[in-house]
């Protein structure tokens, strides 16, 4: 198990790196960030002289590298909008990103995985069409679509519901909704599948024939083993969530992580857009990690891979 | 007795026809998004002929001019007008272009990068599989939708721009498909034989591997077609998608947006086209994958 846990960790860390090179040439080359700093007053011999003292004339490698050094050390740079550290202003952010984030993923869970349930007890019947029906339909609704729909009807038509910002659980409601369906035709088709294979399973067929009640055979036996690889998916799910949380919070107006990303984009704040890229990312490998020893830890045939 | 030999024959016919009718036409969802999806394409090459108007030309007389079956709305516009008085009808349909081209220019892009990976990992293993899958766990680890819109900032929008930044990032599913058929099919005994003969690596991946990857690589294209055609919409509702006089149905969304209180169908329509562009391609993939595949769904 340790083995396994160190040579995960070291790949981890390793994938973060990768990501966050390709994330820092791509911002960083792409942008002219001397320019992005000087300001749209500047001359270029002001842009020239800021690119001297941040050192942008330097090999990219060199630069990324110093970054990196920063970022080790909690500096993440300075916003060149608000004037002040990014690692000070985006930490308050991602903590109503994650969570709207994890009300959405549990709002997910407890509708997909019943759901997956029954349509995986009973394949073909009339629950597991309507099940698919709605997966299908679900993947194809536009999630900003989807939320000024809600807002058209649950805060314009029947006014009950605020459309934008975040104060009491009411403001919650919509956001964590339109969040929640986009994980759930995942959870459900997979919940689905893992139910059928799990009831085939001859321990399903003993516990069956030891007389236990269907209750128990389908959330004590057979759900324990299809849940398995429910654990990656939603800790996947989970991370293209908060990736996804850019549109969402922009439509609410949900002062978050996503919609931080993207003002600092039309404001042209690039390493402000670079530490919420990374730190999205760092995010997602974290979970899928996370997900990894967990299910190392509950299934020991994981560990062999 | 009579009433028994009365009844065998239709019975026998019927499943005689069914057993003849090809696999397709049995499949709901499948002919569904056939339709879908053809009625778009002709809606996309067609439209400069059906199109009533002229997409970009403004009238600011039928500003806001509702569609046909509200109260004041008129056959000139029959979905009604956008806040310039463009026709927004002609938008829709010179929107389904734009959304095409996406969703087809994104599928190609990530098809080719994808599809070079999977064949590569599936077929070499080894040290190629682990770099490859490593690099597969790292464009999982990038949040798409920012990346896309960082990029689409620095660069500036475009048609071109878009397609291309969409197409370097959705290439995931189609190397995580090709390479586990490829490792599937690389201990075949016709691969084997091409082996032997002395066939080249790339004959064997051109002759051998790649035919029997063409109905996954399809079923794959029309799922990530559907993707870059929602996220093209998505990035346009942000304002960092295709620029602004164009009619894709994100930025008409997103232009309607303001108009949320008193004209909502501005919203609703295009905000129905994508949804129903959308789930024609969805239907079509899984259709396709169904019949391809002895086990179907499950």
């Amino acid at each position: 198990m340790l083995n396994y846990a160190l040579r995960r960790i070291f790949m981890a860390c390793l994938l973060a790196l990768f990501v966050s090179f390709l994330t820092y040439a791509l911002i960083f080359t792409a942008g002219d960030p001397a320019a992005a700093i000087a300001g749209s007053a500047s001359t270029a011999a002001d842009a020239e002289n800021i690119r001297q003292i941040y050192g942008f004339d330097d090999p990219l490698i060199v630069q990324y590298l110093r970054w990196v050094g920063n970022v080790l050390q909690g500096d993440l740079g300075n916003s060149l909008y608000f004037r002040q550290p990014v690692s000070e202003i985006i930490l308050s952010r991602f903590a109503v990103t994650a969570q709207v984030g994890i009300f959405a993923l549990i709002f997910a869970m407890l509708i997909a995985v019943p759901l997956g349930v029954a349509a995986g007890r009973w394949p073909n019947s009339l629950i597991d069409r309507g099940a698919l029906f709605i997966a299908v339909v679900g993947q194809a609704v536009p999630s900003f679509w989807f939320a000024l729909l809600l807002i058209i009807v649950f805060s314009i038509t029947f006014p009950i519901l605020p459309s934008s910002g975040l104060g009491t659980w009411r403001h919650y409601v919509l956001p964590v909704l339109v969040l929640g369906y986009f994980s759930m035709p995942a959870i459900m088709r997979l919940t689905r599948s893992g139910m059928i294979s799990a009831l085939e399973t001859d321990y399903i067929r003993t516990a069956r024939a030891m007389g236990l009640s269907e209750r128990r055979v389908l959330f004590d036996y057979a759900l324990r083993n299809a849940a398995l690889p429910l654990i990656s998916l939603s800790s996947a799910q989970f991370g293209f969530m908060l990736a996804g949380s850019v549109v969402v919070e922009s439509v609410f107006a949900i002062p978050g992580a996503g919609r931080l990303a993207w003002e600092s984009i039309g404001r042209a704040d690039l390493p402000t857009v670079q530490a919420l890229v990374l730190c999205f990312s760092l995010f997602y490998v974290l979970l899928t990690l996370l997900a990894d020893m967990l299910n190392a830890a509950l299934d020991p045939r994981m560990r062999m891979k | 007795m009579t009433d028994i030999v009365a009844s065998t024959p239709p019975a026998q016919d019927r499943a005689a026809r069914r057993m003849r009718r090809p696999r397709w036409m049995g499949h709901a969802g499948l002919i569904i998004g056939l339709a879908i999806l053809l009625t778009c394409l002709l809606m996309a090459l067609f439209a400069p002929l059906v199109a009533p108007h002229d997409p970009y030309a403004q009238d600011l007389l039928s500003r806001f001019a509702p569609p046909v079956w509200h109260e004041g709305g008129s056959w000139n516009h029959v979905l009604g007008a956008d806040h310039l008085g463009r026709d927004y009808l002609s938008r829709l349909l010179y929107g389904a272009q734009i959304s095409l081209i996406i969703g087809i220019g994104t599928a190609i892009v990530s098809g080719i990068i994808g599809t070079t990976i999977g064949i590569a990992a599936g077929y070499f293993g080894g040290k190629v599989d682990s770099i490859a899958m490593f690099f597969i766990t790292a464009r999982l680890a990038m949040p798409v939708i920012l990346i896309a819109l960082a990029v689409v900032a620095l660069f500036g929008s475009s048609l071109t721009v878009v397609m291309l930044t969409l197409g370097l990032l959705l290439w995931d599913r189609f190397a995580l498909v090709t390479r586990a058929s490829t490792i599937q099919l690389r201990s075949q005994e016709f691969v084997t034989a091409a082996q032997i003969q002395g066939a080249s690596t790339l004959q064997i991946v051109r002759h051998e591997i790649l035919p029997n990857l063409l109905n996954n690589l399809l079923i794959v294209a029309t799922l990530e077609m559907a993707q870059a055609i929602v996220l093209e919409a998505a990035l346009s509702f942000l304002g960092l998608g295709v620029p602004a006089p164009l009619p894709s149905w994100g930025l008409m969304i997103s232009e309607g947006k303001a108009s949320i209180l008193f004209e909502p169908w501005l919203i609703t329509i295009p905000g129905i086209a994508l949804f129903l562009l959308v789930l024609g391609t969805n239907l079509l993939g899984d259709g396709l994958r169904d019949i391809t595949t002895p086990q179907g769904r499950n």
